[in-house]
């Protein structure tokens, strides 16, 4: 006789520590294997496209940084290069330079949150204690060039809000020396540990045809093999100009993402340096005023720049009628715009497309027949954050 | 600003794909270096499965689905799908033109990652899509009515939820606002704002 095949619906989340945010996951078990999950998503749903269709281009940018909140300005720079692409806008060099400063910063800031949690969900009490502390310290330049630690609102069509306050490029500096060896101390922690690796190893493993076929981006394509990286592959502002790595994983597996994204932080520190480095003298922003501001000086004495300022700052600037699809490589992926303008001083739509919400979708092929234990493993690996997932 | 170095590619493929889908398509043109391709929507299937396992398009991964609301229009949606060769790195957008009740094929069994994207598209647009394996909204709440992103979706919803004191649960009203909506209309007057054209209507 057999026995009836019982199988026990488990709600894990919404509350969840290890759910990283407001996910539902509803699983079916098996005894402890997993059958089938089914994430239920949007509990952090706040309707940013609608919004943004109702706002000026320029009341759009703070609503990127809400998106994926641990690297706020990656997700600007997307929307600033789809307006000038639009406008055909050239973005003076030294506001370049700038924004790849800041976008590598936002990639250290969204990988330490990853590997600490990840390690954090396995069980690793440690790495996050240590990675917060430099966090901390990233979070103070976001803080010294756009006045806040989180939502910055820096980046601008046509370059960047201001240029850095002094000093700010000596302690930058000064933090990519000091950096690489707490990664090493991460490392030490975590890449041998037998607990970690045991927790990891060949959990979640992804070929490289699923990775194609569930729209996997960034780390998630990278850890399964596949050579892609945006920043190489069809570079925006100065990418071009700068000699990085794009390391990629073998087997696809939490592990190898892992150190994937170890891997990218010291890639990063590397790009931080050589663009300060180089850091030409000059404008960091285009000098038309019909899309940026003039400088406040101006406004006391220039007629023209008072109008100028007026201006923007009530109607706004106008975007020729068109239509554009611009993506960036975001810490945890392709990070797109689908931007319709219609000549208005408000964009007609504009889709965001999150890498997260590909990499979630596909936590029923990932996790199916691993242990329950798994699920928080492999939910740390997808490097899930609700807000660009839910929007 | 160029974006791919290999620009002649992008003329190639259009050319290509418009010798070997010749019916199939209705316009192609390229904008901002992606080949954007206008085509029937009874056609979408074998397109997408043409550009997906031909040798030299091999668009292997689906970026995004989306739809516009052209209200007032006779076809109301335009339906956007956005697929990246990572062999050639070129990009490609598919469109098309639909009205409010039309159904739409579906891509999950070509991509699988095509489930969620077109739940969304449903939830946000109530654009309906043939042999869809589980359509459901996805971002809106349980038990939502409307469709948000259309355009005559007001901004502000229709219910609002809080927790009642003397109820002990949390519960759903019509949203009641303290000071009306107000949408500010900043385009300048030169240019014809909206209540300036409203007056001109009534004067003429």
């Amino acid at each position: 006789m057999t026995k009836e095949k019982k199988t026990l619906n488990l709600n894990f989340g919404p509350q969840h520590p290890a759910a990283h945010g407001v996910l539902r996951l509803i699983l079916e078990l098996d005894g402890e294997i997993v059958e089938k999950a089914d994430p239920h998503i949007g509990l952090l749903h706040r309707g940013t496209e609608k919004l943004i269709e109702n706002k000026t281009y320029s009341q759009a940018i703070p609503y990127f940084d809400r998106l994926d909140y641990v690297a706020p300005m990656n997700q600007e720079h997307a929307f600033a290069l789809a307006i000038e692409r639009i406008m055909n806008v050239e973005v003076p060099i030294r506001g370049q330079y700038i924004r790849v400063i800041f976008c590598e910063i936002g990639r250290i800031l969204s990988h330490i949150l990853n590997i600490t949690t990840q390690a954090l969900d396995v069980g690793a009490l440690t790495p996050s204690l240590w990675g917060f502390e430099e966090r901390e310290k990233l979070m103070g330049f976001y803080e010294r060039v756009s006045g806040s630690r989180l939502h910055a609102n820096y980046f601008r069509p046509g370059g960047v809000h201001k240029d850095l306050p002094r000093g700010l490029e000596k302690d930058i500096l000064d933090f990519c020396k000091t950096f690489p060896k707490i990664i090493d101390d991460l490392e030490i922690l975590l890449t041998d540990n037998r607990i970690f690796k045991q927790r990891n190893v060949d959990i979640g493993i992804v070929s490289k045809e699923d990775a194609l076929n569930y729209s996997f981006s960034g780390v998630m394509l990278r850890g399964s093999g596949i050579p892609w990286d945006l920043r190489k592959s069809q570079p925006y502002d100065c990418y071009e100009q700068i000699d990085f790595k794009i390391p990629i994983g073998k087997n696809g597996d939490c592990y190898d993402r892992y150190l994937c994204r170890i891997e990218e932080m010291r890639e990063s520190v590397k790009i931080i340096e050589q663009c300060l480095k180089n850091l030409p003298k000059g404008p960091v922003k285009s000098m038309d005023n019909k899309l940026t501001p003039p400088p406040k000086k101006e406004i006391k004495q220039s007629m023209e720049a008072l109008i100028h300022h007026f201006k923007l700052f009530t109607e706004g600037y106008r975007v020729k009628k068109d239509e554009i699809y611009t993506a960036v490589e975001a810490p945890k992926g392709e990070f797109g715009v689908y931007l319709i303008s219609d000549g208005t001083n408000r964009p007609y739509k504009c889709k965001i497309r999150a890498p997260g919400f590909s990499h979630l979708q596909a936590m029923d092929y990932l996790i199916k027949g691993h242990m329950l234990a798994d699920v928080p493993a492999v939910l740390g690996s997808l490097d899930i954050v609700f807000g660009e997932i839910d929007r | 600003m160029d974006l791919y170095k290999d620009k002649m590619s992008l003329s190639n493929l259009e050319k290509k794909i418009n010798s070997e889908l010749t019916t199939k398509i209705n316009s192609s043109r390229i904008n901002h270096d992606q080949l954007e391709i206008q085509i029937n929507k009874e056609s979408l299937l074998d397109v997408v499965i043409f550009l997906k396992k031909n040798n030299s398009t091999k668009f292997k991964q689906l970026i995004d689905i989306t739809a516009v609301d052209y209200i007032g229009s006779e076809n109301r949606f335009k339906m956007i799908y956005l697929f990246l060769s990572h062999e050639y790195n070129l990009r490609i957008n598919l469109y098309f033109n639909i009205n409010e009740n039309e159904m739409v094929n579906s891509l999950t069994k070509v991509y699988p990652s095509a489930n969620w994207m077109e739940r969304e598209v449903f939830d946000m647009y109530g654009i309906k899509f043939n042999d869809h394996p589980d359509l459901r909204r996805i971002l809106t709440d349980y038990g939502f009515s409307g469709h948000p992103l259309r355009k005559d979706f007001p901004i502000t919803g229709h219910s609002e939820v809080r927790y009642s004191e003397e109820k002990k649960k949390v519960i759903y009203e019509p949203v009641k606002l303290e000071q009306n909506y107000r949408n500010f209309d900043y385009a300048s007057p030169w240019e014809g704002t909206e209540y300036i054209k409203e007056v001109q209507k009534k004067n003429d």
